[in-house]
C-alpha cells in the first residue's frame, strides 16, 4: 500500500504553557503576570494548529482576523509577515493577546480542541505584537486622503479600533478622551499586571502615526456637543464612550468612607498610580480585609490589586456559588492562586461604620441557589436566619457598570433604551441620528474589550460607507 | 499643555491665575468647574470656574492652598505650564429672573460666587453680594464684587475689616429688614462649615438655599463616584449631578466625613516635597 497524501502531523495534545511569576511574588508586585512565549515556543506552538480547511477558529473572532494564515506564518517564524496578517484586522493586538476570552471566541472552536487543547491562538498573538513592539513597528499602508473628517468619541477598544480602520481608509479622524490619556478602561480599568499600560501607549502612537489626532482632556457633551462637532465639519461622528458609569448595591451604608466603587478602586490604582503614591499624588487607603462585591472579571481585578496594595486578606464576595462566576476561568484561577479568598453564596444587606463614618464590618446573608432565571443561571435565594457578620474594613463594588450618560443626555435626537445605552444596529452600528454610529459597552451594556473592537470595526465599515453615499 | 498667563497673589495662601484654555472658555457657564493635573505625577483636582474670557480663551482659577497639589500650583509662575486642564464640568447654575438673590461667598468661596452673581444681575434679579473672610488679609474681589452685585456688604471674623462677623448675621439682618419672603434664593459658596451655617439660617426662615458642593473627585465625569454625597436621602454624584444643590437637603455630617478620608494621606504627601531631591527647590 503506497501512501501518496502528506506525512501526518504528529499532534501535540497540550497547548505550551504561558510562563508566569510565582504567585506568591506576584501577590505583592504589580509587574505583569504572564511574562509571554519565547520565539521557540511561539513557533512550536503555531506549528500546532492543524491548518485545516474550514477553519472554524475565524468564526469566533469578533474582528476577523485571518488565524489560520498568521498562525502559518508564526510556524515559519515570520513573525513580521504574522503580525502584518494580523494587524490587516485588529488595530490593538498586543491588548488583545493578553485580555481577549480566547477560550469564548478562537480557541473554543478550534478543531484540535475537540479531542484535545485548542492551540494557543491568543498567547501566539500576544508574542507576534510583542516583538514588533520591540523591533519596530511597520506601518500598514494607508489610502489617499478623502477629505472626510470624523470624530470618534472616546478612545477605548471601540474608539481606537474605529479611528484605526477609518484612518487606514485615507479619512481624517479626531479621536475626543475625556481623560487626560488615551486607551479608556485600557488605561483605567483593567490593571496594570493584566495589561501594562506602557503596552497601551504604544498601541496608541500606533495609531497616531496612521495620521489619527487624539485630544484628550475633552469631555464631549461638555466643552462641546454631538451636533456641535457636526456643525464644526465633522461628517460623522462615532460614539464609543463605553460602560462609564458604576452601579451600587442600594444598601445601607454604601457611603461609608472605605467603600469604593470599582471604577474608582481601580482608576485610582490604574490610572492615577496611586500604588505609587506617594512618588505619585494620588492616594489609596486599603484595609486589613477587603471585601469585594461581585464575580466578574472586575471584581477578580479589584480583589487581586487589593492584595498588591497591602491587604492582609481579600475576598470576593459573590451570591451565587463558583459554577456561576461569570469572571474568566483564567482569572479565577490566578485569583485563587495569588490567595484570594472566595466567599460565596452570600450578599451583603448593610455595610457598618464607626464614629469616623468608616467601614468596619458588614452584615451578609447566606444564599442557595434555586430555579434557572431569565439569564439562565440559577438565581440565588436568601437562607432565612443566615444573617452573619463579617469585619471588614474596605469595600470595593464590583456588581457592573452602566453607560455613561454625558453624551447620550446631551445629543439631540439620539435613541436611548430604558437603561440609558444608545440604540444602534448590530450589523452597521447606526444610531436614530443620521451621520452618527456607536459600538461598544454604551451600546451593549459592560462586556469585553474584543466585542468593543468588534462594534469599533463595524462602525468604521459603515461610516466609510455612508460618506462614501454623500461623495456620490 | 495649559500656560499660565497671569498669576496674581492675594494672600500668602490666595492666589489666582487665568490660564490659556480656549475650548474651556469658549463653552463655559458659571457654576461650572475644571480639573487640573499639573505633570505626570500628579492628581486631579477639581476648582470652580472664576471667570473666564471667551475671547481671550482664558479660564481664571482663584484657589487656597490647603494640599500638596495647590501648594504646588502656588509656586508656579506666569509662563508656565500645567500638563491637564479639562471642562468644563458640572452642570451649570440656573439662572433666571428670581427677584431679590442673596449671594453668600466666604473666603475662597468668594471666587466661584463672583461669575454667578454676574450672571444672576445679568437676569434681573436684585443681587445682594455678602462676602467675607476671616481676616482682612484673605479678602478679595471686593471690587469685582462690588460691580457685579447689586449692593455689596463685607465682614470679616475678627472685624479687621468693614464688619465684623459672618454672612450669617448679613443674611439674618436682611431677613429682618426687608422681610424674609422678599428673599427669593440665597446661593452660598466657601467652606463646609460656612454653607452649612448659612444653610441652618435659612431653613428656620424658609428660604431656599443652593450651594456648591467641594467633594473629592478622580476622573470627575461621572465615572468613578467618589464624590458621592446624599441629598434628600438619594445618592447623588457632585460632579456630573452637581456641584450645586439644595443645601437643605445635604447631608452635610456624611459629606464632611467623606472630605476626611484621605487626610492622613494629604499629610504624607505634603511632606514629600521637603525631601525631594529632584532639585526642584521643594515645589515638587
Amino acid at each position: 500500500m503506497t501512501d501518496t497524501s502528506k506525512p501526518k502531523k504528529k499532534i501535540v495534545p497540550n497547548k505550551a504553557p504561558m510562563p508566569a511569576q510565582d504567585p506568591i511574588v506576584r501577590a505583592k508586585n504589580f509587574s505583569e503576570v504572564a511574562t509571554g512565549y519565547t520565539r521557540e515556543t511561539a513557533v512550536a506552538e503555531a506549528q500546532r494548529c492543524l491548518q485545516c480547511k474550514n477553519e472554524p477558529c475565524r468564526q469566533g473572532c469578533p474582528v476577523e482576523v485571518d488565524i489560520p494564515s498568521f498562525l502559518k506564518l508564526a510556524a515559519e517564524g515570520d513573525f513580521s509577515g504574522a503580525i502584518a496578517k494580523i494587524k490587516e484586522k485588529n488595530a490593538l493586538p498586543a491588548v488583545c493577546g493578553r485580555v481577549c476570552p480566547q477560550e469564548n471566541q478562537c480557541e473554543k472552536y478550534c478543531t484540535l480542541g475537540k479531542k484535545h487543547e485548542p492551540v494557543g491562538i491568543g498567547r501566539i498573538e500576544r508574542f507576534c505584537a510583542d516583538l514588533e513592539l520591540e523591533t519596530g513597528v511597520k506601518l500598514p499602508e494607508v489610502a489617499p486622503a478623502t477629505g472626510f473628517k470624523v470624530a470618534v468619541v472616546g478612545s477605548g477598544p471601540a474608539g481606537l479600533t474605529c479611528a484605526s480602520d477609518l484612518a487606514k481608509l485615507g479619512h481624517k479622524v479626531t479621536v475626543f478622551e475625556a481623560l487626560h490619556v488615551a486607551g479608556g478602561v485600557l488605561m483605567y480599568g483593567i490593571p496594570e499586571f493584566r495589561l501594562p499600560k506602557a503596552v497601551v501607549q504604544a498601541e496608541v502612537q500606533n495609531l497616531k502615526k496612521l495620521g489619527v489626532d487624539i485630544d484628550v482632556n475633552s469631555v464631549v457633551g461638555k466643552f462641546s456637543t454631538v451636533d456641535e462637532l457636526m456643525e464644526a465639519g465633522f461628517d460623522a461622528v462615532f460614539i464609543g464612550t463605553g460602560a462609564g458609569l458604576p452601579y451600587f448595591m442600594k444598601i445601607p451604608g454604601e457611603n461609608l468612607c472605605g467603600v469604593y466603587s470599582a471604577n474608582e478602586f481601580l482608576t485610582r490604582t490604574n490610572l492615577m498610580k496611586a500604588y505609587k503614591f506617594p512618588d505619585y499624588d494620588t492616594p489609596i487607603r486599603i484595609g486589613k480585609k477587603v471585601a469585594v462585591l461581585g464575580g466578574g472579571n472586575v471584581a477578580m481585578d479589584a480583589a487581586r490589586t487589593a492584595l498588591r496594595l497591602g491587604a492582609e486578606e481579600s475576598w470576593i464576595v459573590y451570591r451565587r456559588s463558583d459554577k456561576e462566576l461569570p469572571a474568566r476561568h483564567e482569572e479565577v484561577e490566578h485569583a485563587h492562586e495569588e490567595g484570594v479568598k472566595f466567599a460565596l453564596l452570600t450578599s451583603p444587606t448593610r455595610i457598618n461604620g464607626d464614629d469616623n463614618g468608616v467601614v468596619k464590618s458588614m452584615e451578609c446573608l447566606k444564599y442557595e441557589l434555586g430555579e434557572p432565571d431569565a439569564s439562565g443561571r440559577r438565581s440565588p435565594v436568601a437562607i432565612k436566619g443566615s444573617e452573619y457578620t463579617m469585619e471588614v474594613d474596605t469595600v470595593v463594588v464590583a456588581i457592573g457598570q452602566g453607560p455613561n450618560p454625558l453624551v447620550p443626555r446631551t445629543t439631540k435626537g439620539l435613541e436611548i433604551n430604558k437603561k440609558g445605552n444608545i440604540v444602534a444596529s448590530v450589523e452597521t452600528g447606526a444610531t436614530s441620528k443620521p451621520g452618527v454610529y456607536a459600538g461598544g459597552d454604551v451600546v451593549t451594556g459592560a462586556a469585553t474589550v474584543i466585542m468593543a473592537m468588534g462594534a469599533g470595526k463595524i462602525g468604521a465599515r459603515s461610516i466609510h460607507e455612508y460618506l462614501q453615499s454623500k461623495k456620490a | 499643555m495649559y500656560k499660565i498667563l497671569r498669576k496674581e497673589v492675594f494672600s500668602p495662601i490666595i492666589k489666582l491665575m487665568d490660564i490659556e484654555a480656549p475650548k474651556v472658555a469658549k463653552s463655559c457657564q458659571a457654576g461650572q468647574f475644571i480639573i487640573l493635573r499639573i505633570d505626570e505625577e500628579g492628581e486631579r483636582i477639581p476648582l470652580t470656574i472664576a471667570d473666564f474670557d471667551r475671547e481671550k480663551g482664558t479660564i481664571t482659577i482663584v484657589y487656597q492652598e490647603v494640599g500638596k497639589t495647590t501648594e504646588q500650583l502656588g509656586a508656579m509662575e506666569e509662563g508656565q505650564f500645567i500638563q491637564d486642564f479639562v471642562g468644563p464640568l458640572g452642570e451649570p447654575s440656573h439662572i433666571e429672573k428670581f427677584g431679590t438673590v442673596l449671594v453668600v461667598g466666604g473666603g475662597v468661596g468668594i471666587a466661584p460666587v463672583h461669575p454667578i452673581a454676574k450672571a444672576l444681575k445679568e437676569a434681573g434679579n436684585h443681587v445682594v453680594g455678602i462676602i467675607g473672610s476671616r481676616t482682612k488679609d484673605l479678602l478679595f474681589w471686593e471690587d469685582k464684587m462690588r460691580a457685579a452685585c447689586t449692593e455689596l456688604h463685607v465682614t470679616t471674623d475678627d472685624g479687621s475689616y468693614a464688619r465684623k462677623g459672618f454672612g450669617t448675621d448679613v443674611i439674618k439682618e436682611i431677613a429682618e429688614t426687608r422681610g424674609k419672603e422678599n428673599i427669593a434664593l440665597v446661593i452660598a459658596i466657601g467652606p463646609q462649615p460656612m454653607m452649612k451655617a448659612c444653610c441652618n439660617v435659612t431653613r428656620e426662615l424658609g428660604i431656599k438655599t443652593v450651594v456648591s458642593l467641594n467633594a473629592l473627585m478622580v476622573d470627575g465625569t461621572g465615572m468613578c463616584g467618589c464624590c458621592r454625597v446624599s441629598v434628600n436621602g438619594e445618592t447623588k454624584f457632585v460632579c456630573v449631578d452637581g456641584p450645586e444643590f439644595d443645601g437643605h437637603q445635604v447631608d452635610w455630617a456624611e459629606l464632611s466625613k467623606r472630605g476626611a478620608y484621605f487626610r492622613e494621606e494629604e499629610q504624607r504627601s505634603k511632606e514629600k516635597k521637603h525631601t525631594c531631591k529632584c532639585g526642584c527647590g521643594g515645589g515638587k
